[in-house]
């Protein structure tokens, strides 16, 4: 019974339904819009059921740290927060000008402001790392990472033909190898999607 | 310690004193700008040229199709363009695509109106928000008052002064399209190739790569790419100030740029010191 | 005036109507006015009669040349007509077209071409399965990420620290997400044979169901289902930066001491790997996205390449069924390029043929 359940019936699903909607694409018929505007539904209906469980999961991590000294603070803030902006949100509302998005707007969005800028010290460090002339590669990858670099700053203008290297760098080697490795992604999505929709790819369902 | 002993240190140098070096690199010119001298690259060079050269009562489409995500590298642009082109005599006439673009437009142009004494429907006119895209785009080839029956403070658009001598595409001079993503492409697909209106780019830094072809293909007049495209624009727009004898200039971005330019050039000094260290603990070794 | 009034009779024709696509929801009416007459409309309006007796007035801007009316029924007959306002006056009403019912195709035409390509990849795929199958070898180039996946789950066990498995910030509906479940899955059973600690916090909450199914079934395919744990695949949060800051701190507290990013990253992806370097740990990246990219090459000590991450699975299982595909993903890549180089080259000589396929 369990390798019914937990393994033929979702493979038979994923294929019946994979197959459906693969053709759902080639046909402009109102059926086949209704079937994608359903599908959309249930789509929206499973997350909504996978949010629960994820807070689910959320809480029991967290309260289960309470325990551990060295975690215990953190996950305290966080179940408070979580506690704090639920019930703010139920009974205030998360209106444009309720307590909610207030707090939303000068808590969350400056934290998020703040991580986001981490990425010029984790640059910076990454660069000094990673730049190191140890073979022919790394050397090219160091020239072209230093005109860019140089380039972009105020003082690259002064630098005769500057702008234009820069400009030659990202219009042709960069552009083309980025289209190559987009043209290579998009056939890898093909090939993945088939493999999952015939059931030759089964990882995701457990071997 | 020699010196060698000293490089080869230093290459292997905590991450604590990186991350310092580039904290007070990056403050200090906020702090106390520098005022790196800006010099025009050659694609903001041509779109300000284009419009700097342009008779007076000419208009030009600013298209703010960007939000406030890419608002620090895009805004101080659109503010700048919207200055240049008021100085100029030149009446541009702002519209969005997207919906959050309109209110940064606004502030944009209500700080031409501080700054430059700009009057509404006559020195410029602002259309707002309109839905629909490339059908937006297309309906401004055949007639703008159609596609706009009112601007963005409810005046109808057959009344406005300013828009009197404007039909479509035939009577503006340059479109400019400011965006995050890839609507400026949109622009030179329906705008320049259906109806041959000039069109140019103000985008992001990373964004920029994409929008190169369309240069090339002769589609983009000009880009104006990214933080270092913004300072250049607002210095030159700066300088028309000050020739005018207005002294309320804008710095936003100069400023940014400045501490972004010293930021990347200590990067640069750590790589370079980085390979002394590593080149000199191989030749030990 | 009078001639005016003629010429407004003569071309007083019905406008012509024909359903544009095969979905059953338009039609688009062509409105034949003289370009002379246009420029005294100030309002256009095109009145819509149904089957059933409904009528609807649409105003529709003056200058335009065709209208497409949406939102309509495959199952009724609509025909249309002009009225055509100077300031209030009516200066134009055309005839009535005839009725016509938007067309409900069952196959979109334009789509054709996409139609042919991907059941030529398939029969391709399905060749190459085949032969796999009839269990002839089948070559396939060292990946140095994936021949490191062993190393970096024997370092997480001689070290004694967990291994932290990221999915990435995308949901299922990604194949990057898919591709980089698949792998969790294999990472999990070699982690699992060696009793080494995987920790997976997810982003989204539709992928941590998923992850959680496939660590539980990983650890069960091999015969240890105790060492499921299911505090360590869990949801941390669905805010970007909010999860970047999450996973950094875990990876500084706990020093993991392998790392994979596998999946579809944004911005945050240099704060993961720059932190997992910081701590030391050996950190193997996977991801199409092709902005990130550059970060992971330079923090992470291995990195897929867009495509490899989904031919990882098949790399890591040498599954013929799966091995079979990744040559078909090749010569359809080669194809391709063949096509592209050969129009490049007809184009040099101003010969331009698509065929109508692009």
């Amino acid at each position: 019974m369990r390798p019914l359940l937990e393994k033929k019936i979702p493979l038979a699903l994923v294929f019946i339904i994979g197959i459906i909607m693969t053709l759902q694409y080639f046909v402009p018929h109102p059926i086949s819009q209704t079937i994608y505007d359903n599908s959309l539904m249930w789509d929206r209906a499973i997350a909504s059921m996978a949010y629960i469980m994820a807070i689910v999961s959320f809480l029991r991590f967290h309260s289960r740290r309470l325990k551990d000294k060295n975690y215990a603070p953190y996950s305290l803030v966080a179940i408070l927060s979580f506690a704090a902006m639920v019930l703010i949100g139920f009974i205030g509302g998360t209106g444009s000008d309720s307590l909610f998005q207030k707090m939303y707007d000068n808590m969350m969005v400056p934290l998020q402001a703040t991580t986001f800028s981490l990425l010029a010290f984790y640059m910076s460090s990454a660069a000094y790392r990673a730049f190191r002339i140890r073979g022919i590669e790394a050397t090219v990858l160091m020239i072209t990472a230093f005109i860019i670099i140089f380039g972009t700053t105020t003082i690259g203008n002064y630098v005769p033909k500057m702008n234009e290297i820069v400009e030659w760098i990202m219009a042709v080697p960069n552009l083309a190898s980025k289209r190559g490795i987009m043209i290579g992604v998009g056939l890898g999505v093909v090939a993945t999607s088939i493999k999952i929709i015939l059931g030759i790819e089964r990882n995701w369902v457990g071997g | 310690m020699s010196v060698r002993d000293f490089f080869i240190r230093l290459s292997k140098i905590d991450r604590k004193y990186i991350y310092l070096v580039i904290l007070i690199g990056l403050i200090i010119p906020l702090i106390f700008p520098p005022h790196f001298p800006q010099k025009m690259s050659p694609q903001v060079k041509r779109v300000f040229e284009y419009i700097d050269t342009l008779p007076k009562g000419s208009y030009v489409i600013l298209s703010a199709d960007y939000d406030p995500s890419v608002a620090p590298e895009v805004h101080p642009m659109y503010k700048a363009v919207v200055k240049h082109c008021i100085l100029r005599g030149v009446i541009p006439i702002g519209m969005t695509l997207g919906v959050q673009g309109a209110g940064l437009a606004l502030d944009a142009f209500t700080e031409a109106e501080k700054v430059l004494g700009a009057r509404r429907d006559t020195d410029y006119v602002f259309l707002g928000y309109q839905a629909g895209g490339a059908v937006v785009i297309l309906g401004l080839g055949e007639d703008i008052k159609s596609v706009y029956k009112t601007d963005y403070f409810g005046t109808k658009t057959t009344d406005i002064y300013a828009l009197k001598p404007v039909k479509n595409y035939r009577d503006i001079a340059l479109v400019i399209s400011f965006s995050g993503s890839a609507i400026p492409a949109t622009w030179a697909v329906y705008a320049y190739t259906k109806y041959g209106v000039k069109v140019a780019a103000a985008v992001t830094g990373v964004s920029a790569g994409d929008f190169y072809p369309y240069i090339q293909a002769g589609q983009f007049i000009g880009m104006l790419a990214g933080m270092k495209a913004a300072a250049e624009y607002e210095d030159a727009v700066n300088r028309i100030l000050k020739e005018k004898g207005i002294g309320k200039f804008s710095t936003s971005a100069i400023r940014m740029m400045d501490a972004n330019s010293i930021g990347q050039l200590l990067i640069i000094l750590f790589i370079i010191i980085g390979n002394i260290g590593y080149f000199l603990s191989r030749r030990r070794k | 005036m009078i001639l005016k009034t003629i010429l407004f009779i003569l071309f007083l024709s019905p406008p012509r109507v024909f359903s544009p696509d095969g979905t059953g929801k338009k039609l688009t009416i062509v409105l034949d006015i003289p370009d002379a007459i246009r420029p005294q409309i100030t309002t256009l309006n095109l009145v819509r009669e149904c089957s059933d007796g409904k009528i609807d007035t649409l105003d529709i801007l003056p200058f335009l040349k065709a209208y497409t009316d949406n939102s309509l029924s495959h199952k009724k007959d609509y025909r249309y007509k002009i009225l055509a306002y100077s300031n209030g006056n009516l200066i134009f009403e055309s005839e009535w077209s005839e009725y016509t019912r938007p067309t409900a195709k069952w196959f979109d035409k334009d789509k054709l071409p996409l139609f042919i390509a991907m059941m030529l990849f398939t029969i391709i795929m399905i060749y190459y399965i085949a032969q796999a199958r009839a269990n002839k070898p089948l070559y396939l180039r060292p990946i140095a990420g994936l021949e490191a996946v062993n190393e970096a789950i024997g370092r997480a066990t001689e070290m004694g620290r967990p291994i932290i498995y990221i999915n990435g910030l995308t949901g299922i509906s990604d194949i990057a997400t898919i591709a980089a479940l698949n792998i969790l899955s294999h990472v999990t059973k070699r982690a699992g044979q060696f009793e080494t600690r995987i920790v997976v916090p997810c982003y989204d909450p539709v992928v941590y169901t998923i992850a959680r199914e496939i660590v539980k079934e990983a650890y069960t395919t091999i015969g240890r289902p105790d060492l499921f744990n299911p505090d360590d695949v869990y949801f941390a949060t669905d805010s970007q930066f909010g999860y970047a800051a999450h996973v950094a701190a875990r990876m500084v507290r706990e020093q993991s001491a392998t790392n994979f990013f596998m999946g579809y990253y944004f911005a945050e992806s240099l704060i993961l790997s720059e932190t997992g370097a910081s701590t030391g740990a050996i950190q193997v990246a996977g991801t199409d996205s092709v902005a990130q990219l550059p970060f992971f090459v330079v923090t992470c000590d291995y990195t897929l390449i867009g495509e490899e991450l989904y031919a990882a699975s098949a790399y890591l299982s040498r599954e013929p069924l799966l091995t079979g595909t990744i040559k078909a993903q090749d010569l359809a890549k080669l194809l391709l390029v063949a096509v592209i180089v050969l129009l490049s080259i007809l184009s040099l000589f101003k010969v331009n043929i698509t065929l109508g396929l692009f």
